[in-house]
């Protein structure tokens, strides 16, 4: 079989047990606050008017956006919990989804629910008053059952649409079927995110014809269709979810950002604990931001970050002191303010850098940055969407003076493509990608150090700050990790012809670092 | 002195629409137990508004409802309901509830043991007239007048002492109209129950009821026994409505007797 396929085959039942666990829980909450919320709001016309105006309002937000708000809403939630009670709440995984996943469902059940009852024959409701009924038991004997076809239906509507979002709980740490469409994106691994799409096809269909099932059984008053339907969704919903009983609590969370060198490297110390017995859950497809204060807040255990990104975005520091000096701040920084351990660098920088084809650097004579800034003038910059507004490159530009001709800024695969071709002469890249490896590029030496460093460091929570399993298995990763080794690894994964799986990558860059055996 | 009539209207009015529309203005009316009460009148007279009255179905305005003699404003609604039958335009059987569910519905209500209630309903689809294995059968699958005998047997499952009647037959064809009727007024007498019925049809109400009451524009504008009001002068209003009957059994048995005679 594909390596790849196999890859992912061996990941699914993981991924969609937690992807059947997190919508099937938001559908059940959905349930349980749009029904009783359909019921009263189907007899107060104001109520109607103000729940179904925000549940729509609430369906407009992107499902995406909706999940990274409820990130900062729960900090704040779970600051105010840690002042009140001594305990916070988890602002990433779980949590976050559930609610996003809550509200997106509600909105069909509520709209249908409302729409059913409100729907009712009057004639059956003066029946149910003339016969004798409390408005209760009008309620439960005559008018849900009446309505509960068209109810069924937007319960159907609210899991495929529940299913289908799930997938994007992955951007706020939350395993799921979506962790194959976000790593499978950003590592061009395409059987990974066919994997993923097909799986929540199936799932999204299974549920559905289940639900169908229970619908139909609703219209046609036949209480078996309803109890096979019924049950079948709950022994599908506890037959996916039973791997997570297996092995529930991993031992070790690792956390990843969302690009190649970061899937390989958490693999990479994945592959380290599992060697020393121990288990590990990835949480994979983070944001610079959030995977910080996850670690911060114990929520992951360790991670890979880069000096510099730290030094800008959590120390706030806009200086540049050498490589040493700010790993030694970081460092003390890290452990003092956050009781974060700064495990160490693993050898490798990703840094801006500026690159040029190599035998146009050949043919002008360019190796260093300043013997580049003479010739600027005739020369043209191509960059990264972002590079030409931050500050590493005003420092660039004021320490040694360039000044091109022309700047253009590309998507960085049409960056790469523009240096191929010629239309540019120099780009800003990073010093460990992959397509650095390959041959044609060559990085120019940055000798007054205007760019700051971007050392890759491991990163350990504070609460496995001294767990001695966990130093034990990372430790001998720190400083054997060459610029050329994670080029290398990095390429396999980002060349455009003949990928290589992540496991693939992982092992290759295992394999090359003379690591001493556990 | 008579006894205590088993219900009585005192001066009810009530109005629609936020007091736009009047449907009831002062109407006082009393109905000895037992008896076989008719309100006739056009739509709009406010018969169907008189009758949900009784079991507070609607509230008056003003004015004072009793059942025996109690205001029923003081009775929690559902459990006067419960002693109350009903038996609704166009039939109100539950459609998701099989037959023998909805004659059980009330007896169910009220706490009856399931032996009892299946009794109950066996008994009732003798009485009638329905086959007893329709008892299992949803509602879609009887006859318009099969359900309405279901309707009927639903009614007085709980045997209560008052049955009202909202247009009971007038969704069906002639001929099942005038077998139900029929087959209600001997169940009626059987059971000794007291009905009122509202309807619109004037032939039904004189041969079915004891007293006819004519309403119009929110009032009782003629109240008898249906002999007295075919035969006296009555307003306007009355005459005309009470004249239809018998005109049409004049011209009917005019037309038998010249085929006869030919």
């Amino acid at each position: 079989m594909d390596d790849r396929l196999a890859g992912a085959l061996g990941l699914l039942p993981g991924y969609a047990a937690q992807h059947v666990v997190l919508s099937m829980t938001a559908l059940a909450l959905g349930v349980a606050i749009s029904l009783p919320l359909a019921i009263l709001a189907s007899r107060r016309p104001r109520l109607r008017w103000a729940a179904l105006a925000v549940a729509s309002l609430m369906q407009t937000i992107p499902g995406l956006a909706l999940l990274a708000l409820f990130y900062p809403l729960l900090l704040a939630v779970s600051a105010l919990t840690t002042r009140l009670f001594g305990f916070g709440v988890p602002a990433l995984g779980f949590l976050p989804s559930l609610l996003a996943l809550t509200i997106y469902s509600m909105l069909p059940i509520l709209r249908n629910g409302v729409t059913a009852l409100i729907g009712v024959d009057p004639a059956y409701v003066e029946a149910a008053d003339g016969v004798g009924m409390t408005p209760r038991q009008r309620l439960f004997r005559v008018e849900l059952p009446l309505a509960a076809p068209v109810i069924m239906a937007g319960i159907r509507t609210a899991a495929v649409w529940t299913i289908g979002i799930a997938t994007l709980s992955t951007a706020v740490g939350q395993t799921s079927l979506g962790n194959f469409i976000f790593s499978g994106l950003q590592t061009e691994n395409w059987i990974y995110v066919l994997t993923g799409c097909i799986a929540v096809v199936i799932l999204a269909l299974f549920v559905d014809q289940m639900l169908g099932l229970v619908e139909t059984g609703a219209v046609r008053r036949d209480g078996r269709r309803i109890a096979v339907g019924a049950a079948l969704l709950l022994l599908g919903t506890a037959a996916a979810a039973a791997p997570l009983l297996r092995g529930s609590a991993a031992d070790y969370v690792l956390g990843a950002k969302n690009f190649s060198e970061q899937y390989i490297l958490a693999g990479l110390m994945a592959e380290r604990i599992e060697d020393g017995g121990h288990t590990v859950t990835r949480k994979e497809g983070l944001g610079s931001a959030v995977i910080f204060r996850a670690l911060a807040g114990n929520e992951i255990d360790a991670y890979v970050d880069y000096s510099g990104t730290l030094w800008s975005n959590v120390m706030e520091r806009r200086d540049v002191p050498p490589r040493e000096v700010m790993l030694a701040e970081l460092t003390r920084f890290m452990r003092e303010r956050y009781g974060v351990t700064v495990l160490g660098a693993l050898g490798f920088e990703n840094a801006y850098a500026l690159a040029m084809r190599r035998d146009r650097a050949a043919a002008l004579g360019v190796r260093t940055i300043t013997d580049l800034a003479p010739l600027t003038p005739r020369l043209t910059l191509g960059s990264d969407l972002e590079f030409l507004s931050r500050p590493e490159w005003a420092a660039l530009k004021a320490a040694y003076g360039l000044a091109f001709q022309q700047e253009k800024s590309f998507n960085p695969t049409f960056m790469y493509r523009a240096i191929e071709d010629g239309q540019v002469d120099v780009i800003s890249a990073f010093s460990s990608d992959g397509r650095l490896a390959g041959g044609t590029l060559v990085v120019l030496e940055d000798v007054k150090r205007a760019i700051p460093s971007y050392d890759a460091v491991i990163l350990i929570s504070p609460k496995r700050g001294n767990d001695e399993a966990l130093r034990r298995a990372l430790a001998p990763l720190i400083g054997a990790i060459s610029v050329e080794k994670m080029r290398q690894a990095n390429f396999m994964l980002d060349r455009d012809t003949d990928k290589a799986s992540l496991g693939e990558a992982v092992r290759f860059l295992a394999g090359s670092l003379n690591l001493p055996p556990r | 002195m008579p006894a205590r009539p088993l219900i009585e209207l005192d001066k009810v009015s009530k109005s629609f629409d936020g007091g736009r529309s009047l449907a009831l203005r002062e109407v006082s009316l009393a109905v000895e137990a037992g008896a076989f009460i008719a309100l006739v009148g056009a739509s709009g007279s406010g018969k169907t508004t008189a009758m949900k009255l009784i079991n507070r179905l609607l509230e008056p305005d003003g004015g004072e409802v009793r059942l025996e003699g109690t205001p029923v404003r003081s009775l929690d609604a559902p459990l006067l309901r419960r002693r109350i039958g009903y038996v609704f335009q166009g039939i109100g059987l539950f459609p998701h509830m099989t037959i023998a569910e909805n004659i059980g519905i009330t007896p169910q209500l009220l706490g009856w043991k399931r032996a009892e209630i299946d009794t109950r309903v066996a008994e009732l689809l003798d009485l009638v007239e329905l086959p007893r294995d329709y008892a299992g059968r949803l509602p879609h699958a009887l006859s318009g007048g099969q359900r309405q005998r279901a309707g009927v047997a639903r009614a007085i499952a709980a045997r209560p002492r008052v049955v009202l009647m909202d247009e009971p037959f007038g969704a069906l064809d002639p001929i099942t109209r005038d077998a139900l009727g029929t087959a209600w007024r001997a169940i009626h007498d059987r059971l000794g129950v007291t009905t009122i019925m509202v309807t619109h049809d004037v032939q039904e109400a004189v041969l079915l009821a004891d007293r006819i009451a004519v309403m119009g524009g929110g009032r009782i504008l003629a109240e008898d026994a249906p002999g007295p009001l075919l035969a006296v002068r009555a307003p306007p209003e009355v005459a005309t409505l009470m004249a239809m009957p018998r005109h049409q059994a004049e011209r009917i048995g005019a037309l038998t007797a010249k085929t006869a005679h030919e």
